[in-house]
């Protein structure tokens, strides 16, 4: 009846999971009550849950991602505190077993719960504003690709209280993920996980390719796009080319665990090299894509907040569409040591390095911005220069490990973990954080603390710098990852300081969330009553904060690069139109919800081989999808009338501000808005 | 450009103090193989560090000079082109990273983990085989196997053969050079040599499952004479390692202790390699004799690629060094 699903698959003899399961729980009951009580559960549902706007996915998916960083950092520092307790082959105080599916979990939860939603998020509230569209091409599929993630999210979070996780490192190679070696349902939580937030992750590459390519305003031809849609553009290129390599290994994986197939098994004449070669192919696009929207983020920010036009932005997009390409070409660097002859191996370390050149290029640029600028030190600027002395440092020893040779000795060494935490952290997260810090006021109407953001900011910069300079240093001294307890004593200092270097970013992260309770407490004070707190450049600050739910009232028509920059030195960036329109805005469904819904209990149902149940799942997937697309109702209109009056509304804010000046219709300019 | 590249040398010989101030195993080598890799990381940060260090510099000047309220830093709005800076930017890298690729592509070949070693002494060699969770080494020409440690004499090559009977590990021993993935059914080549006495820290550096951060061992360089002594000793335990006691080594163990064995079944490496592939591998080692061993040897060892023998690229690594 319930497949291998018994009582069993709780760990009821693990006092942390069950510490951590209780709180959950008790955590999950006071949630709900106070959800009920304040009345707020037919708002979540009709108006956030059920949402098509692209700016409110946006908003869910960073909210989602930031609940799942508390739960990827904590595996973090748990792990710390056993590298650093266990010395001299002391067990510290996480068994193997256990400590190994932390380390899977820490790495599968921030790259595909945390970084992942960050950068779709961002790319959701973003994009369609900076093109001047009213949503995304298709808002179901984004509503679906939503929910088919907290789905996948759900899984994983699961895996801790039922079952358990994988125990394989985040990229579960074999044959130690066959069923030979890894009985337990830990990497089929795994596999079901990764499949249904990856298939909502190709959605949203096909949908913001759609939105980029067909949605921008009249007159943006591509070389007028924003930096940042450009980055949207080359990662969700990306995205669609790389994810299905995933899902295809996945499967070939499924098949082997299920299936009794013999893919990558070491026997009847599997070949684990090959899923090594392919999740590669996935895996380092990956990093890109996660990197390159903060790219963008970054442009625009060291553009706004140096009052200067982007250095080279012909340059930049050149840099960024050549790093898309190269990303294909270095998956094999990842395995130098599994025996490729001198000369793929040499070749791999050559493409590897020629992505430098052009991520170097974008490097000075960002530097020639702020030359002869007027360098505003705001928070998301803060994070900019941190960033980019930080990602020079990760820059260089990633090219150092290109080298084979000099990769032979560092490879699988905690170096390595320092390396990629070094270009993660510093370029992935510190990018994000800017991000966040930069477009919050276009979400919510109000600016974040500024106070509470440096404190953060300072936290995360010298937590990273005394967390990780240990881990290049013991790496250099033979010390290699994923290592539960270790003999040599003299490891222990270095590992005591990084632990040291963890807690500090914990303080960084903990001064996140008092930032952003000290702003939403003083909203008020930190309002943003003209739509472009920072003198933005791009089209998203035309318009008001928070954006108006249909984001333009008129289509804006483009005729430069920074097209609102230029409407306000002319003076004619906030124009009282003659006449509006009516606006055709696609209509909220739930089916987002119940298809996610239904796919975690797909996956649930799968990796205990619970049949019956795994029917009824995609069942309900399907049948939730048909009905959805015998759905007639699916879009309105907003009256023209409803449009002016809250335009009307905005426009007699804006011309009481000083900052501001608002011209009355002008025939000839009409159709700008 | 060897001259420039013997001052990038020197010039990261002041990282190469700080470093050493930490003794780090890594960049205190006890071999050829280390020695030249260590001296590649060297100059590779060092033709790093000429764009690197500007770059890092310039970020901080930049934003110091031209912050908001320093209103007599020059201030040009509309700026956002020149050519030379573009030329500039697009080919300082680009030039280091031709360098670099050079330099990559001469030490991958030199380096290659396949290739032996020149040299007049005759090579050691040992069979390696990661099991749940240890290291098994056999040697061959000794009819000796250990677990866990091993023994070698300096100056005189060491080829290593590895495979794996579990998953995937990687065989390393930090202070001589080189690591290499270690695979069931599959037969991957090391070459090292240790130039001092000593003994080395070896460890897995490939996750494996629960016992993996116990599967250290210890490398020994000794002398002729001590090398001899450590075999006599292997030779005189009285434990055979046949096909029953092996099936008994490759159950899964943790944190297992030095072992050795007086005598070794022959042919026993090649069994574990060919299990994997006649398709009994349930009846772990099926066969009393090898039939096909030099067969499947030739045609299982991961030979991806082939050195062109005479090709400049592989020129030797004791020939290597004396370019340098």
């Amino acid at each position: 009846m319930f497949g291998k699903l018994t009582l069993e698959a709780i760990p009821f003899q693990e006092p942390i999971i069950m510490g951590t399961l209780a709180a959950v729980l008790l955590g999950g009951l006071g949630l709900l009550v106070l959800l009920t009580r304040m009345r707020m559960w037919g708002y979540l549902w009709s108006e956030w849950f059920t949402t098509v706007d692209h700016k409110k996915i946006g908003v869910m998916y960073v909210i989602v991602a930031l609940v799942m960083l508390l739960r990827g950092f904590a595996d973090a520092i748990m792990m710390r505190a056993q590298q650093a307790m266990a010395s001299a082959d002391a067990a510290g105080y996480l068994p193997p077993h256990h400590y190994d599916q932390i380390f899977t979990a820490h790495g599968v939860i921030m790259i595909f719960f945390v970084a992942m939603p960050l950068i779709t998020g961002l790319m959701n509230l973003v994009v369609p504003l900076q093109i001047g569209a009213r949503d995304v091409a298709y808002p179901f599929l984004n509503s679906l690709s939503f929910w088919l993630f907290v789905s996948g999210m759900v899984l994983v979070m699961m895996s801790m209280f039922v079952g358990d996780f994988a125990a394989t490192g985040w990229l579960a190679y074999p044959p130690l993920s066959g069923l030979e070696y890894s009985p337990t349902v830990g990497v089929d939580y795994y596999i079901w996980a990764l499949q249904l937030s990856g298939l909502g992750t190709t959605l949203s590459g096909i949908n913001f390719i759609v939105t980029i390519m067909k949605m921008r305003a009249p007159g943006m031809s591509m070389m007028k796009m924003p930096v940042f849609t450009w980055t949207a553009l080359i990662t969700n290129i990306l995205i669609v080319a790389a994810f299905p390599i995933l899902t295809v290994t996945l499967v070939l994986l499924t098949a082997d665990r299920y299936l009794d197939m013999h893919f990558f098994t070491n026997t009847l004449g599997g070949n684990a090299m090959m899923y090594v070669n392919l999740i590669w192919i996935w895996g380092h696009p990956e990093v890109y894509i996660l990197v390159l929207p903060c790219f963008g983020a970054y442009s625009e920010i060291v553009a706004t907040f140096s009052k200067k036009p982007l250095f080279g932005y012909t340059s930049m997009v050149y840099a960024t569409a050549a790093i898309g390409v190269l990303s294909f070409l270095v998956w094999l660097h990842h395995f130098f040591t599994m025996g490729s002859g001198a000369n793929v191996n040499a070749f791999f370390g050559i493409m590897t390095m020629i992505i430098s050149v052009p991520t170097g290029v974008k490097l000075f640029n960002w530097l020639f911005t702020m030359y002869r600028g007027r360098v505003e030190m705001s928070v998301p600027m803060l994070w900019t220069i941190g960033f980019m002395i930080t990602f020079v440092v990760g820059g260089v020893t990633g090219v150092l490990m290109a080298v084979p040779g000099a990769d032979f000795v560092l490879h699988n060494s905690v170096f390595l973990i320092a390396h990629f935490h070094n270009v993660i952290i510093g370029g992935v997260v510190f990018g994000c954080m800017a991000a966040i810090n930069f477009w919050f006021p276009k979400a919510f109407g109000f600016r974040l603390n500024e106070r509470w953001g440096k404190a953060s900011f300072w936290c995360w910069l010298v937590g990273f710098y005394v967390a990780f300079v240990p881990l290049y240093i013991l790496g250099l001294k033979g010390m290699t990852r994923r290592m539960n307890h270790y003999a040599n004593p003299e490891w222990r200092p270095y590992l005591v300081v990084a632990l040291v270097g963890a807690v500090i970013i914990a303080m960084g992260i903990f001064f996140t969330v008092l930032q952003l309770y000290v702003s939403v407490r003083d909203r008020k004070k930190l309002t943003d009553p003209s739509g472009d707190p920072w003198g933005g450049r791009t089209l998203e600050w035309s318009i008001s904060s928070p954006a108006p739910f249909y984001n333009f009232a008129l289509v804006p028509r483009i005729a430069e690069l920074d097209q609102f920059w230029e409407d306000k030195q002319n003076g004619v960036a906030y124009v009282q139109p003659a006449k509006y329109e009516d606006i055709h805005m696609p209509r909220n469904t739930g089916v987002g919800v119940y298809m996610g819904a239904f796919g975690t209990v797909l996956g649930f149902a799968l990796v205990w081989h619970i049949w019956w149940l795994a029917a009824i799942g995609l069942l309900g997937m399907i049948g939730s999808f048909i009905a959805r697309a015998y759905d007639q109702d699916v879009d309105y209109w907003v009256p023209a009338a409803e449009v002016e009056k809250l335009e009307r509304s905005r426009l007699a804010k804006l011309q009481q501000l000083h900052t501001t000046q608002v011209v009355p219709v002008a025939p000839s300019r009409q159709k700008v808005a | 450009m060897h001259a420039l590249l013997s001052r990038l040398r020197y010039a990261s010989v002041g990282a190469a103090v700080f470093l050493s101030g930490c003794n780090m195993e890594v960049l205190n080598p006890k071999g050829d193989i280390g020695a030249d890799e260590k001296s590649l990381i060297l100059i590779a940060l060092g033709l790093m560090a000429i764009v690197a260090i500007p770059v890092i510099v310039m970020v901080l000047a930049f934003a110091w000079r031209y912050r908001a309220s320093n209103k007599n830093a020059t201030y040009a709005p509309t700026w956002a082109h020149s050519t030379r800076i573009e030329v500039v930017v697009w080919t300082i890298p680009a030039i280091i990273i031709a360098i670099l690729a050079v330099i990559t592509w001469r030490s991958s070949h030199t380096l290659d983990p396949y290739k032996p070693l020149e040299s007049n002494a005759k090579p050691v060699t040992i069979q390696v085989v990661a099991l749940d969770w240890k290291w098994l080494f056999v040697y061959p020409d000794y009819g000796v196997a250990t677990v866990n440690e091993i023994a070698f004499p300096t100056d005189v090559p060491v080829n290593f053969q590895i495979t794996s009977d579990s998953v995937m590990n990687a065989f390393f021993i930090p202070q001589l050079g080189s690591q290499i993935y270690a695979m069931a059914g599959m037969e991957t080549k090391l070459h090292l040599i240790a130039r001092e006495p000593g003994s080395y820290a070896g460890l897995s550096s490939n996750y494996s499952g629960e016992g993996f951060s116990d599967m250290h061992f210890q490398a020994i360089a000794t002398s002729q004479d001590g090398f001899k002594d450590w075999i006599a000793k292997a030779k005189a335990t009285p434990v055979v390692l046949n096909d029953e006691t092996y099936q008994a080594l490759a159950q899964k163990s943790m944190k297992v202790p030095v072992a050795y064995y007086g005598s070794v079944a022959p042919g026993l490496f090649g069994k574990v390699l060919n299990k994997y592939m006649d398709g009994m591998q349930h009846e772990g080692l099926p066969h009393e004799g090898p039939p096909h061993e030099g067969m499947s040897h030739e045609a299982m060892s991961m030979d991806m690629h082939h050195h062109a023998d005479g090709d400049a690229m592989s020129s030797p690594i004791t020939a290597a060094k004396a370019e340098k």
